[in-house]
C-alpha cells in the first residue's frame, strides 16, 4: 500500500489549514454561501437536502484498518455513528457540522486521508478493481499506475476546472471490474507480446442523462506516455469541451459530436507535442517506486490441506458452504482467498455501515488479512488476502456483524444512491425501494436460485445509482408530483458478476408506482427462472438470448405495443 | 478593480506571497473600442480593437494589450505575439477553465515572455492555480466578492501550499524527477 512520504502529507495538512481558513470566513459571515460554494466543492462538501455532506477520498479503494478505524472515530465523533460507502469507493458523513469539517479533515491528514477533489468540475477519485494485486485474472497490477495517476491529477493547475467532473478507472485484468466502459477515462492496463506494459485506452464512457460506452482511442499507451497521453486527452477535453451546457459538459458528448475518429486525431496531434516533454514522460525508475508499495504480502506457505475451496463449498455446514461459494472467491497465492463482505443486508441500507461495525472490520483486517481492506464499486467491502484455513473462523465473526449474507453479486446485493431521503436532485426515493427488495427476496435458496443478477437504483436521471448498467435497472421519476419507477434490462457495467461485455439497458415499457415496482421486480426475476435454458444460464445471458419480449409480456400483459402506447 | 502583479524584482522562479504585490497602478490604459489612443501610452485593448486597428495600433501605442475571450484559442494573437507585450486572459466566469490551458500553451508552446493576466471572475482561491499555469497578474473585481475588497488579504493564498506534483508553466519537472527517485 502507498505510504506517504513528508511531500503528501504536507499537502493533505495545508489542505486541511486552507479549508480550515476558507469555513472560518464563512462562519464569521465574511463570504457568502454564495461565495463559500466554490471552496467548498473542490473540498468534497456538498450542502444537501438536511445537511452538509462530506465525502471522503479513499483512493482507488484501498484502505488500511488503521485508517478504517480512523474514519470509525471521525463516523462516531462528528456524524451520527454510520456512513455511507459511495460507488466511487468513497466513504460519504451525511451529517457534519459545517465547523466540525476542517478538524475532520485534520483528523483524516493523520491516517494520510483527505477529500481532495471527490467534487467540482476536476479529476475525480480514481478507482480500479477491487481485487486488483489479488485476482487470478490479472496480468497487470493497475494500482501503481493509479498512485502515479492520482499524484499527477492532485491539484493539477491545469485540470482544477473543467467542463464537467471527470472520473478515471483502471484496470489490469481480464474481467473487467472496475466498469472502465462507462468512465470518462477507462484504462486496462496489459502486456504486450514483447512482454511491455502499456494501456488499452477508452474515453467517453459514462451514464447520466446521456448514458455511453466509452470508445477505444488506443489500443496500446506505452508505459512511458501514460501521463503525456492522458494529458492530452484532458487538454483537448479543458478547451474543446462544450461549457454552454451543464448536461452536454462531460467528455462523452465532446466525444460524440466530434466522432471518435476525430476526436482521436486531435488526441494524437496534442500528444505529439508533448510527448517527449522531461516534466510527462514515465521512466521506468518511478514505476518500479510505486509498485514497490504494492508489493504482495508474506503469505505462508501452506503445505497440508486448507489449499482449496471446495471443501468447505461442498461442506455440510450449509450456511458456511454458501457464505463460501456466494461471498468467497479464488486467491493468486495458495491456501488465500478473497472475502467479500456484503454491505447488503435487511438492517441499514445499501453502503451504510457503522461505526461500530467499522472497528470490527478493522479488527478482522488485522487479525486475517494483512491489516488491508477494499471498498468496491458496488458498495461492499473486501478482505483480500485471508487463509482458506480461517474461513470459517472469519465466516463466524462476518455473521456477528451482519456482514455474512451470502447475497454478493445477486438480486438483494443492490447499487442504490441516497435518493429522495438525502438528496436534493432526487426525484425519487431508493433507500426504501431497495429496503423492501430486499425483504422481498429473503428466501436464500430462491435467491441463490436465480444466481448472478445486478440490480441497480437510482432516484433520478442522474444515474448515481448505475441504473442504466443494471441488469435490471430502477429509474425514480416525478410524475405529475408522485414517485414513479422505470424498469429497465440488459445493463452489465462489464465482465464479471452479471457478465459479458458493457451494455446499456433499455427502458421496458411504462413506469410503476411506488406501490408496484417491488411485485414488478419481482416478476422479471421469475420470468427469468422460467425462461432460463439451464440453471447456469444467467440473467444476463438470458436477457441476451431472448431480448425484452418475454418480460414485457410478463410485466404488461400479452401485447407488448399496449405497454409502448403508454410508455413514458 | 484592484490588480496583483508579480514584484518587478522577484526573480520568475520565485513563488509564494513574497513574490507578488498589490500594483500601486495599473500600467496599462483600458482603451474602450470607440475611443482614440493616447498615443505613446501602454493600452489594452479588445480583441476585436485588434483585430480591427491592428496596423494603426502599432504604430501610436507604446506597449500594446490585448484582452483574449477564453473561447477563440491561441489563433487570433499567435502571429502577432512578438509585438504583444500584455495577454489578459478573460475568465468569464471562475468555472471557465479554458484561459489555465491557453495561458500553460502561451508560455510552454509559445515561449510568451510578456505579461500574462487573468482578468473577469477572478478569485483567491484560484490564483495558486493560475500563476502556476503562467499568470503573473491578477485582476480582482470587488463585485466578485471579498478578494477585490481586500487584495493585500488575498495575496497570503500564494502560500496556501508549497508542494506540487505536476510539472506546468513554472516547474518543469513533475516531483517525483526532482526530489523523489534519489
Amino acid at each position: 500500500m502507498y505510504q506517504y512520504d513528508e511531500y503528501d502529507r504536507r499537502t493533505v495538512e495545508q489542505r486541511a489549514r486552507q479549508l480550515r481558513d476558507q469555513v472560518e470566513r464563512r462562519v464569521r459571515g465574511e463570504l457568502s454561501e454564495e461565495e463559500f460554494r466554490p471552496l467548498r466543492l473542490q473540498n468534497g462538501l456538498y450542502l444537501q437536502l438536511h445537511a452538509y455532506m462530506l465525502r471522503i477520498a479513499i483512493p482507488y479503494g484501498l484502505l488500511s484498518s488503521v485508517q478504517l478505524r480512523k474514519l470509525a472515530f471521525v463516523t462516531r465523533r462528528f456524524d451520527r455513528g454510520y456512513a455511507h460507502f459511495t460507488t466511487r469507493q468513497n466513504l460519504q458523513l451525511n451529517w457534519p457540522r459545517l465547523e466540525d469539517v476542517p478538524s475532520i479533515l485534520d483528523e483524516l491528514a493523520a491516517v494520510e486521508m483527505h477529500a481532495i477533489q471527490t467534487s467540482g468540475n476536476c479529476i475525480r477519485n480514481i478507482t480500479a478493481d477491487p481485487f486488483a494485486g489479488v485476482a487470478k485474472d490479472e496480468d497487470v497490477d493497475p494500482r501503481p499506475y493509479c498512485e502515479i495517476l492520482r499524484q499527477w491529477s492532485t491539484f493539477h493547475p491545469e485540470f482544477a476546472h473543467l467542463p464537467r467532473k471527470f472520473k478515471l478507472a483502471l484496470t489490469g485484468a481480464t474481467n473487467d471490474r472496475a466498469a472502465i466502459a462507462v468512465h470518462d477515462i477507462g484504462i486496462r492496463a496489459l502486456r504486450n507480446d514483447a512482454g511491455e506494459i502499456g494501456f488499452e485506452y477508452f474515453v467517453g464512457g459514462g451514464q447520466g442523462r446521456t448514458p455511453q460506452l466509452a470508445e477505444r482511442i488506443s489500443p496500446f499507451v506505452r508505459e512511458r506516455d501514460l501521463l503525456s497521453y492522458t494529458e492530452a486527452v484532458l487538454r483537448v477535453y479543458n478547451l474543446d469541451g462544450r461549457r454552454d451546457n451543464k448536461y452536454k459538459a462531460r467528455i462523452k458528448i465532446l466525444v460524440k459530436e466530434l466522432g471518435a475518429p476525430e476526436f482521436t486525431r486531435r488526441v494524437e496531434e496534442e500528444h505529439a507535442k508533448i510527448k517527449d516533454d522531461e516534466g510527462l514522460v514515465l521512466d521506468a525508475r518511478e514505476v518500479a517506486r510505486m509498485t514497490a508499495y504494492f508489493e504482495p504480502p508474506r503469505y505462508e506457505a501452506f503445505t497440508n490441506g486448507h489449499t482449496s475451496l471446495d471443501g468447505l463449498r461442498l461442506g455440510k455446514d450449509r450456511p458456511l458452504a454458501r457464505w463460501v461459494t456466494g461471498n468467497v472467491i479464488a486467491h493468486r497465492a495458495p491456501g488465500y482467498a478473497i472475502v467479500q463482505l456484503s454491505l447488503k443486508s435487511k438492517d441499514l441500507p445499501p453502503g451504510d455501515v457503522t461505526a461500530d461495525q467499522m472497528d470490527a472490520v478493522a479488527e478482522l483486517a488485522d487479525r486475517y488479512s494483512f491489516g488491508r481492506l477494499v471498498v468496491t464499486h458496488r458498495q461492499n467491502l473486501v478482505l483480500t488476502d485471508v487463509p482458506i484455513r480461517d474461513l470459517p473462523a472469519v465466516h463466524a465473526a462476518l455473521q456477528a456483524q451482519g456482514f455474512a449474507t451470502p447475497n454478493v453479486g445477486t438480486v438483494t446485493d443492490m447499487i442504490a444512491c441516497p435518493g429522495l431521503d438525502y438528496c436534493d436532485l432526487a426525484n425519487a426515493r431508493s433507500i426504501p425501494i431497495a429496503d423492501q427488495i430486499t425483504k422481498r427476496f429473503d428466501d436464500l435458496d430462491f435467491v441463490f436460485d436465480v444466481g448472478p443478477l445486478t440490480l441497480n437504483i437510482s432516484g433520478c436521471i442522474n444515474a448515481c445509482g448505475h441504473h442504466h448498467v443494471g441488469n435490471i435497472g430502477i429509474l425514480g421519476i416525478d410524475k405529475m408530483g408522485e414517485e414513479f419507477y422505470q424498469v429497465m434490462l440488459g445493463g452489465s457495467a462489464g465482465a464479471g458478476v452479471g457478465g459479458g461485455d458493457a451494455s446499456l439497458a433499455k427502458i421496458l415499457g411504462r413506469a410503476f408506482s411506488a406501490d408496484e415496482i417491488v411485485d414488478a421486480v419481482e416478476k422479471v426475476v421469475r420470468t427469468y427462472v422460467d425462461v432460463r435454458n439451464e440453471a447456469d444460464e444467467t440473467f444476463i445471458e438470458t436477457y441476451r438470448r431472448l431480448g425484452p419480449d418475454p418480460f414485457k409480456e410478463a410485466l404488461y400483459g400479452a401485447h407488448p405495443a399496449a405497454s409502448q402506447r403508454t410508455a413514458l | 478593480m484592484a490588480l496583483i502583479q508579480r514584484r518587478p524584482s522577484a526573480p520568475r522562479s520565485e513563488t509564494g506571497a513574497s513574490a507578488f504585490e498589490v500594483a500601486p497602478c495599473d500600467a496599462f490604459i483600458a482603451v474602450a473600442d470607440d475611443e482614440p489612443v493616447p498615443t505613446g501610452a501602454d493600452v489594452l485593448v479588445s480583441l476585436a480593437r485588434f483585430e480591427r486597428d491592428q496596423t494603426t495600433l502599432g504604430a501610436t501605442a507604446g506597449r500594446l494589450g490585448v484582452r483574449l475571450p477564453s473561447d477563440r484559442g491561441l489563433d487570433p494573437i499567435l502571429a502577432a505575439l512578438a509585438r504583444l507585450s500584455l495577454v489578459a486572459i478573460e475568465f468569464p466566469k471562475f468555472q471557465d477553465g479554458r484561459g489555465y490551458s491557453l495561458a500553460r500553451l502561451l508560455r510552454g508552446r509559445h515561449d510568451f515572455r510578456g505579461e500574462l493576466r487573468a482578468v473577469g471572475n477572478v478569485l483567491r482561491d484560484q490564483l495558486g492555480f493560475m500563476q502556476r499555469v503562467g499568470f503573473d497578474a491578477f485582476e480582482l473585481d470587488p463585485k466578485f466578492g471579498p478578494d477585490g475588497r481586500d487584495p493585500a488579504a488575498a495575496l497570503s493564498a500564494f502560500d496556501d501550499f508549497d508542494v506540487v506534483y505536476q510539472a506546468a508553466a513554472d516547474e518543469p519537472l513533475p516531483l517525483w524527477k526532482r526530489a523523489r527517485s534519489q
